[in-house]
């Protein structure tokens, strides 16, 4: 071989070492370095709405920072408004944690329905995550006691908290309530005295979903607007409905049983309003790309919907006071006027590799005032009894958001218990997902009202058969 | 300068500018290769010229196992078990249990009186689907291929225009036309402008499928456009001249002619958009999740809605409903492949 | 001429044929142009509107949005918009908010002064403006830029992989005769038939074994192996000619100097086919990103723009600002290679 070629085969193999190491590079897991990278990035971001000598100290704060840190992922799907308050209390703890990192990612609510059970139970998965299903994750929890200082507190504060989180029977401490929620009905006030038609709740305390039915078809014509009444397209949220004109859902023997009078006549309303267009067909028989109830009503174009208090953040950020919104209790049916209680945990994973890390976090932003201003600025209901022993001071002055608040409280405590039978089933989302994509099937025309029936018992039946 | 001696000079200068952008790469390229040579020659000293397509292979072979056959297993495992969980550990024996479930029927015709009713739902959506999605991308190919051949001014130009929608990617083009139709939007606003009046046509059951349809051929017919132009193109002139000279109207030349020598390429066609109209998921799902109702939920919706987004997710269900949908998908291109005579060229050099 | 005979599936018109047909023709293709641009295009211009001029309707063309004034004692910019007042004067004045049938208005010169107007009197006062905020912001704010790289990384080895592993497979299986060859394309054909959806969840858990999972390698090894691409350079590389490889191997090159240096360069066109496939599948790629990243670090543009469909807004104007910019890579390539792309296929077309 003479020396050209031996020059351009060890040419070559320098030439693929160089290229090959980057590529290998890439690909390992990020290294510290990379980390902190992105952080600074999201950091330079936000304190450029403050001064800009702060922008250099913490850049600066950044280069010092060795690099034997911890990571520790959060995983969670949460609108802007409270996205920015988790940021502020991340960095804070970071600044008084130097050796831990903590990465916040925000994903898509798909996501965290649908792959966060896929990589838990392969022990792949975020450190942490705020989970809506609370009870069926369960057994992927981590048992924050013996990592952390003050286990007491948590019992003492958190306990309903803890209870959800047990299912079976357990106390392990795991996480906090980032939200409590409770269902409850928004109107546009706005357009009803435009419309010149009196709000029902002014005069009573019990309204009927039919009272609000007819009143809100009222102003619509009155006023011009698109749609008069909306549910969001949810089992959780049409169970107020269900319940409150009577459904059972459980028999006495606590088998799942849809198909009752009550059940008959909720779904009958439904169908009812949808076929004299009270209601918007887009928001129920859209399938999973259904059109937000949400949007119309943030554009002053819905007089009516059934939702919940998690939507007083994002309505104080983008309604603010374009028109006067307001919280009305929970509709009457025949048998009571209920909603339905829910929520998200912030819950510690049991497969993290960093316990103790991972209780730290936890331990600062369940601290009182860390957890008081998690929720006084994401305009959420936390559960820790001394929290809510003083009230949590809102940071907002809208009146519409403190009326809603209190509106939302004083419902919280006229739920009925079925409704929290329901929520707090470990199958709870079974039965909700059931009646949600059957009733659709109906209010389309694919099924009548006894084929769906029949069809919400089969599907429940089957899924919870093959869970056994 | 005249406008004609400037364009060599231009035409020049880019070729240079490519070239030197071209030689380090090739430069590279040459590199890499050599290093992997000195691995190479050594091997082939050792097991000889004929046993080096096995090392050929090999990173192929390796890959395609662990990713390609080793799912199909695992997807056999899943069938026959049952349980709510991932881990292969964790789950059950549940023998054909979940064949049964759905193949479960009082008439097979009829969604309703099956145990898996949304199955079979799916699986009938999706039959009307790929008729009318395989037959439109058929029929368009062929007309778009037979006026592209023509030698219009732009011809390049407009094969390019056709094929654009093709590389799109089809969250985006689901994400566009669902803003156009939808109730507020520019097809609305065309139609009441027109005095006619508005379809909210994503709630119309009708209308979802033309439309899922409808944008299930825009976005594909482009690619298989080229591939029957192709078979035209590969028509000798010669053939239509004599057949003139014979008498042939234009339809009888096109119908005797032109038509039995594209079958090589109208079978291609065939064969490939019906398989990939078959597995229709992205843009429908997409656009209108399904809906309204189940009206637009296609069998491979079915099966991602039954292992990902139920709760709790039944991988068993899903698994089988999929093995079955292969199934299918093997014996009729194999019926298709018998049928049309497999396509094999014809030699008309 | 030999070109002009006109294969058309209308019934002859005599003299008249040729006209007939060539208006046709043009009508069609004028169709076709405007039917596969327009959605495109008309996703462009929008991406430059406001969010509530998104909300209008009816939609107007071009990106206008409502001129804007800034008054003491509201934090917002406030829309102009002329006013037909009760006493029968118009006036410019300031939108203070608007729900239903009633606006309220404040005039900028006397601004403490609120008059409330039926909308039916008032009319938006527009001008053409570009947002370009609906760029800017999802670049900073969402990390664009990262989903750019990742997106830009993934498909480039990508590619480069699949080109090399599949070529490389191909050869062998269209020059070499060994046991197994059969068996081997005959397992490569029939995995084409099997729906990705199956593959999944089994894949998801070798990735998960492997340790690949929120690695841009997780994303990208599992489906280099292509049956289609091997295929269909199999069929290319058939035509060529053996005579060539054997005098390569009499003037002593070894196996690989043949493939790298004589068969690769000579399947050019085929691989260059394969080489935009790819590129244009890996770019779009959605489903298995989505389930293997879940690390925002790690993200790809489709995932990225999937960020957009929150929970409870469509933020319309961010989502086409930023499909409009994941587009434009392709669109690029598109205009530029556009003669290449097509003829490339249509050529490996026929040696199918």
């Amino acid at each position: 071989m003479n020396a050209h070629k031996k020059m351009i085969k060890i040419l070559s193999l320098l030439t693929t070492i160089i290229i090959v190491l980057p590529i290998l590079a890439a690909c390992s897991t990020p290294t510290p370095e990379t980390i902190i990278q992105t952080v600074e990035v999201e950091k330079v971001v936000e304190v450029e709405k403050t001064v800009e000598v702060e922008k250099e100290v913490i850049v600066t704060k950044e280069v010092e920072v060795q690099a034997e840190q911890t990571d520790i992922r959060i995983m969670m799907a949460i609108p802007i408004n409270a996205e920015v308050v988790m940021e502020d209390l991340l960095d804070r703890f970071e600044s008084q944690n130097p050796d831990i990192n903590v990465i916040l990612d925000v994903v898509p609510y798909p996501t965290i329905l649908e792959i966060l059970p896929l990589q838990l139970e392969t022990g792949e998965g975020p450190d942490i995550a705020k989970v809506s299903n609370i009870a069926g994750l369960y057994e992927y929890y981590l048992d924050m006691r013996p990592y952390l200082s003050d286990p007491a507190y948590w019992e003492e504060n958190m306990g309903l908290t803890m209870e959800h989180m047990n299912p079976d029977g357990g106390n392990r401490i795991s996480g906090f309530y980032t939200d409590v929620t409770v269902t409850g009905a928004f109107i546009n006030r706005t357009l009803f005295e435009q419309a010149g038609v009196p709000v029902p709740s002014d005069t009573s305390d019990k309204v009927t979903w039919e009272e609000w039915a007819e009143a809100a078809v009222k102003v619509r014509d009155a006023t011009g607007v698109d749609f008069a009444m909306a549910i969001d397209r949810s089992g959780h949220r049409i169970s107020t409905l269900t319940i409150s004109e009577g459904a059972k859902i459980f028999d006495d023997d606590g088998n799942v049983v849809i198909d009752d009078e009550g059940m008959r006549r909720a779904l009958q309303l439904m169908l009812d309003w949808h076929a004299d267009n009270t209601m918007p067909l887009d928001v129920w028989a859209g399938g999973d790309s259904y059109r937000e109830a949400t949007n119309d009503f943030i554009n002053g174009n819905l007089v009516f919907m059934q939702s919940g208090v998690w939507q007083v953040g994002p309505f104080t950020d983008k309604i603010g006071d374009a028109f006067d919104w307001e919280v009305v209790p929970n509709p009457c049916g025949v048998v009571t006027c209920t909603g339905m209680p829910g929520g998200s945990v912030m819950a510690a994973m049991k497969a993290t590799k960093h316990p103790e890390e991972v209780a730290r976090v936890m331990e600062f932003l369940a601290a009182e005032e860390n957890y008081h201003e998690w929720a006084a600025r994401a305009l959420y209901i936390p559960q820790h009894n001394g929290i809510m022993a003083k009230g949590v001071e809102y940071a907002t002055e809208l009146p519409q958001a403190l009326r809603a608040f209190k509106v939302f409280g004083e419902e919280s405590t006229r739920l009925d218990p079925l409704s929290y039978r329901l929520q707090n089933h470990l199958y709870g989302y079974v039965i909700m997902n059931a009646i949600r994509d059957r009733l659709t099937q109906a209010l389309v025309g694919e099924l009548t009202l006894e084929e769906a029936l029949a069809r919400m018992q089969t599907d429940v039946d089957e899924a919870l058969a093959a869970a056994k | 300068m005249s406008e004609i001696s400037v364009q060599p000079q231009i035409r020049r200068q880019t070729q240079k500018t490519v070239r030197l952008l071209t030689i380090p790469l090739t430069g590279l390229y040459a590199l890499l290769m050599n290093a992997i040579g000195l691995m190479m020659d050594f091997i082939q000293k050792r097991i000889g010229i004929r046993k080096m397509a096995y090392i050929f292979v090999l990173p192929n072979m390796l890959l395609f196992a662990t990713f390609s056959i080793l799912p199909i297993l695992g997807n056999f495992y899943y069938a026959f078990t049952g349980g709510t969980k991932v881990l292969p550990e964790n789950r059950y024996f549940a023998g054909a249990a979940n064949f049964e479930f759905i193949m479960q029927c009082n008439n097979y015709l009829d969604p309703s009186s099956c145990r898996a009713d949304l199955f079979w739902r799916g699986l009938y959506n999706t039959v009307s689907y790929v008729i009318f999605s395989v037959g439109g991308i058929l029929l368009f190919a062929l007309i778009t291929a037979i006026v592209l051949n023509q030698p219009i001014k732009g011809r390049g130009f407009f094969r390019g225009v056709f094929f654009y929608p093709t590389l799109l990617s089809s969250v985006v083009v689901a994400l566009l036309w669902k803003w156009i139709l939808q109730r507020e939007g520019l097809l609305n606003a065309g139609l009441t402008g027109l005095g006619l009046e508005p379809v909210n046509f994503l709630l119309s059951a009708e209308w979802s499928k033309f439309w899922v349809v409808f944008i299930g051929v825009w976005s594909n017919v482009g690619f298989y456009t080229l591939i029957i132009l192709a078979g035209l193109q590969a028509i000798p002139a010669t053939f239509y001249e004599a057949a003139k000279i014979d008498g042939a109207s234009s339809w009888a030349s096109f119908r005797y002619l032109t038509l039995p020598l594209l079958k090589p390429s109208l079978i291609v066609v065939f064969v490939l958009s019906f398989i990939r109209c078959v597995q229709v998921f992205d843009h429908v799902f997409v656009m209108t999740g399904g809906g309204p109702g189940t009206a637009t939920q296609y069998i491979v919706q079915y099966i991602y809605n039954t292992g990902f987004s139920s709760d709790p997710p039944n991988l068993g269900v899903a698994a089988a409903a999929s093995l079955i949908l292969g199934l299918i998908i093997l014996v009729l291109t194999l019926i298709q492949l018998r049928v049309t005579g497999s396509g094999e060229e014809t030699d008309y050099a | 001429m030999p070109d002009r005979i006109i294969p058309f599936l209308f019934r002859t018109r005599g003299h008249k044929q040729l006209h007939l047909t060539d208006f046709l023709m043009y009508f069609y293709l004028t169709l076709g142009t405007i039917l596969m641009f327009g959605p495109v295009v008309w996703g462009f211009v929008s991406s430059f509107k406001t969010q509530a001029e998104l909300e209008k309707y009816p939609p107007s063309f071009l990106p206008y949005a409502n001129k804007t004034i800034e008054i003491a004692g509201y934090d917002r910019p406030l829309s102009m918009y002329t006013v037909k007042l009760d006493d029968g004067s118009v006036a410019e004045l300031a939108q203070v908010r608007r729900v239903g049938i009633e606006a309220q208005f404040a005039d900028p010169t006397n601004p403490d002064e609120l008059i409330k107007v039926h909308v039916d009197q008032t009319e938006p006062l527009r001008s053409l403006t570009l947002q370009w905020e609906n760029y800017i912001l999802p670049l900073q704010r969402f990390e664009f830029f990262t989903f750019f790289k990742n997106s830009i990384i993934v498909t480039i080895l990508a590619t480069l992989i699949t080109l090399f592993v599949n070529s490389l497979a191909a050869f062998a299986l269209s020059k070499y005769e060994f046991k197994g060859r059969d068996l081997i394309f005959l397992l490569t054909i029939c995995t084409l038939m099997i729906p990705t959806t199956v593959t999944l969840v089994p894949n998801f858990l070798i990735i998960t074994k492997l340790g690949w999972v929120n690695s841009l390698v997780g994303v990208i090894i599992p489906a280099v192996a292509s049956p289609t691409s091997v295929f269909l350079l199999r069929q290319y590389m058939l035509t060529l000619p053996n005579e060539l490889l054997e005098a390569a191997r009499l003037d002593g090159a070894s196996e690989w100097r043949i493939y790298w240096q004589i068969v690769i360069p000579l399947s050019a066109p085929a691989i260059a086919v394969l080489a935009i496939f790819s590129v244009n599948w890996r770019w779009n790629d959605f489903l298995w990103p989505l389930i293997v990243l879940t690390h925002t670090e790690k993200f790809t543009i489709p995932i990225g723009l999937h960020l957009f469909q929150g929970d409870y807004q469509i933020e319309w104007q961010y989502l086409l600002a930023m499909s409009v910019l994941a587009l434009l890579p392709i669109t690029l390539i598109f205009a530029f290679l556009q003669k290449y792309i097509t003829t490339g296929i249509a050529s490996t077309g026929v040696k199918m």
